[in-house]
């Protein structure tokens, strides 16, 4: 007997075809699944009512483990037990040496790709392998509790995560054979998971504390689209460090000397439940048995509220960051959401609301609020909603660009453009003949490429040569509703096309994303300046360019010895001073070129007028 | 002519409904469709039509339209759990046969 579910009114399905759908917040930590059933978003537990499931892998010599079972197993076979995954997303063998040497992970290189490996004894696994053994697992559960298969899912990923991180994420969900609706932003997700998508306006901060990070995140809410105003935070300050300051604590009140892994994992798990103990009590006892060693201890909510408090002043000083970074005041905060476990110890609540000044959203549990919120996008997008429900919509976390001749990057999609979105522009060539384009598609605000990320590069070739600037080369950047692009080239004249899919490099070093943004504030006066310097360059080497090509052809014939010394002096001081100039001087070189090859180009021109009219009536010379 | 809900069931809808912040009751109908002949519906209900009617059944105001009546006349709703999934269960008397998934029925 099947199960049914209750339907918005006219939006019953037939039988075996449900659009069954789930959002999934794949977690640093642990993970959820979350689905709307008879209109309400719940999360999926299994069947012993447990929502989290540790984002945790283990693999074993005869099967993979995953969750609960995976975790078990990570103090005894911690090197085939792999945890954290999500920090590797989308991340090169660079990165992850960057990352630090906490990561208890050999790394097997690959030679062909940048991907790294990650050596268990039952081979080696890509953080994306990995990340889609915990979809799977994530996906059955929905599978079972809803009854059948999904027409697809929402995954939530960081509002910091590059197209690489993205990438990867999607490609873990291909590999988990789920077909991705979309990827939204986390505080995003928490922002629709307490409805805030249906007021028209507004700017909302995101305060998300979980077990090991936090995260700060200020959304503009504009006409139904979130827009990501600005990022921060810190990727090792949570949850646990609540726990090792309850722990420190402990040692020094007990006196423990030579605490070994043992009994610092006793204490630590006595910390974690005083912790959670303290949510809602004003005292709580503490009783530590280690062989004959025993203490028992009392702490109270306002002793520990001491010792965290430097914690949570660190999570005030990020929020006043992004603020500022936001350049916004926090008068102008509309709706405070706390998303993360940590957001239960009332001090977080309480100091958040007096910083920002408000009462912050914390009614629905905040360990689920992400899936929620995910789970609620999911429905929208597989139907199950009448034609007018809103679609929410996203925006670019950076510029995309292209690189142009001098190293600069000429913007083509700009930072905050709601996606999905395809912008297109037209180039030209440099060179005579030229018959090929690389083109390179950079991420990121600064002017210069070298400043910028590299996403991609590709070659548009074989359109027939032409004159420098005849060419006419249409590039078109289409991003997807999941932030992930395509790139075509085209050139009109002939037809020739190339296209790809970015499969970005992977070349980001940890928090780069924010320091990006931050960084083309900072730089901008700079920037504009080596811009316009590298401006004239390339205008000094297409005026060389072009006086070469012309002399070569009728220099000698046009031009008196004296003219021609006096134009290929001034082009050889030009050439000189190409690389050491400053733009001014390098824009009064060009106009000196030009001055003294002034009565050269118009030679040339009469004698070209001349060449096509000679010999001919008038009524002969057709006028265009 | 009645619709029975069970105790668990009229919760659940009445619990659905407080959720979705709108709505007077629920839905039950019939489509010819599915695998063996007809389907169930199950809506939630914002507005009355002229051919419905309406039934009180444990708080909750259940509507059928007149032509489902006739193949639902008896029916009772049930909440229930199979495994990790949920959802509501027709009993019908009117159904003879139901497809193996018991999502459609013939009478």
């Amino acid at each position: 007997m099947s199960l049914l579910q209750i339907a918005e009114p006219g939006q019953s399905t037939a039988p075996h075809q449900h659009k069954l759908s789930a959002g999934i917040d794949l977690g640093t930590t642990n993970s959820l699944v979350a689905s709307v059933r008879s209109g309400k978003a719940q999360i999926l537990t299994d069947s012993q009512g447990n929502a989290l499931i540790p984002s945790i892998v283990h693999f074993g010599a005869e099967r993979t483990l995953v969750g609960t079972q995976a975790q078990e197993l990570e103090s005894s076979d911690p090197l085939n037990t792999l945890s954290s995954i999500k920090r590797l997303m989308g991340r090169g063998i660079e990165d992850i040496k960057q990352l630090g040497d906490n990561l208890p992970y050999q790394f097997v290189g690959d030679a062909d790709s940048k991907v790294p490996r990650i050596k268990t004894s039952a081979g080696n696994f890509t953080a994306v392998e990995v990340s889609a053994d915990i979809l799977k697992v994530l996906a059955n559960r929905a599978r079972e509790s809803l009854g059948g298969e999904l027409t697809g899912v929402v995954i939530t990923v960081p509002a910091y995560f590059d197209d690489a991180q993205r990438q990867a994420t999607r490609d873990a969900a291909r590999l988990a054979d789920l077909n991705v609706f979309r990827l939204l932003n986390e505080p995003t997700a928490a922002a629709v998971a307490y409805g805030l998508d249906q007021n028209n306006d507004g700017v909302i901060a995101v305060y998300d504390l979980g077990g090991g990070t936090f995260d700060i995140s200020i959304l503009r809410l504009h006409k139904g689209v979130f827009e990501v105003l600005a990022t921060g935070g810190d990727s090792a300050l949570g949850g646990d460090d609540m726990d090792h300051a309850i722990g420190e604590w402990i040692i020094s009140e007990a006196g423990f000397k030579n605490v070994d892994a043992f009994l610092s994992r006793k204490i630590m798990v006595a910390a974690r439940q005083v912790k959670e103990s303290l949510t809602n009590n004003a005292f709580t006892d503490i009783l530590i048995e280690n062989g004959d060693l025993t203490w028992q201890g009392q702490l109270s909510r306002i002793q520990f509220e001491e010792l965290i408090k430097p914690l949570v002043k660190k999570t005030i000083t990020s929020c006043r960051r992004v603020l500022r970074d936001a350049k916004l005041d926090k008068l102008e905060i509309t709706e405070v959401v706390m998303v993360g476990g940590s957001t239960r110890v009332p001090l977080v609540s309480q100091m958040a609301g007096e910083f920002f000044d408000r009462k912050p959203m914390s009614d629905l549990d905040p360990d689920q609020v992400v899936a929620i919120g995910a789970a609620i996008q999911a429905d929208i997008l597989a139907g199950n909603k009448a034609d007018d429900s809103m679609l929410l919509l996203d925006v670019l976390p950076l510029s995309l660009g292209i690189e142009t001749m001098g190293g600069l990057s000429e913007k083509i999609i700009s930072r905050n453009t709601a996606i999905p979105v395809a912008r297109a522009q037209e180039f030209t060539t440099f060179k005579d003949g030229q018959t090929s384009m690389a083109i390179h598609v950079v991420q990121g605000e600064r002017e210069l490429v070298s400043d910028c990320r590299s996403l991609a590069r590709f070659d548009l070739r074989g359109f027939p040569p032409m004159t420098a600037g005849a060419a006419r080369i249409r590039v078109t950047y289409q991003v997807d509703a999941d932030g992930l692009m395509s790139v075509k080239a085209e050139e009109l004249t002939s037809g020739v096309q190339a296209d790809i899919v970015v499969k970005p490099s992977y070349g980001l070093t940890d928090g780069e994303i924010e320091v990006m943004l931050k960084a083309s504030m900072e730089n901008a006066k700079a920037d504009i300046a080596i811009r316009m310097l590298k401006e004239q360059q390339v205008e000094a080497r297409r005026v060389i360019e072009a006086i070469d090509a012309a002399l070569i052809i009728d220099g000698e014939f046009l031009l008196s010895a004296e003219e021609f010394n006096q134009i290929k002096q001034d082009r050889d001081m030009l050439e000189k001073e190409i690389e050491t100039a400053d733009t001014e001087t390098l824009k009064q070189l060009i106009k000196s070129v030009e001055k003294s090859s002034e009565t050269y180009v118009a030679r040339r021109m009469n004698a070209s007028v001349k060449q096509v009219l000679e010999g001919k009536q008038i009524d002969e010379v057709e006028i265009n | 002519m009645a619709i029975q809900l069970t105790d668990v069931a009229a919760n659940r809808v009445q619990n659905f409904l407080a959720n979705r912040g709108k709505g007077i009751g629920l839905r039950l109908g019939v489509k010819t469709t599915g695998c063996s002949g007809m389907a169930y519906v199950l809506e939630f209900v914002d507005e009355i039509q002229n051919d419905d009617e309406v039934f009180e059944s444990k708080g909750v105001k259940v509507i059928i339209d007149q032509k489902s009546l006739l193949f639902l006349d008896g029916t009772e709703v049930d909440f229930g759990k199979d495994g990790l999934n949920e959802g509501f269960k027709f009993t019908n008397p009117n159904a003879k046969d139901e497809c193996g998934c018991g999502e459609s029925f013939t009478v």
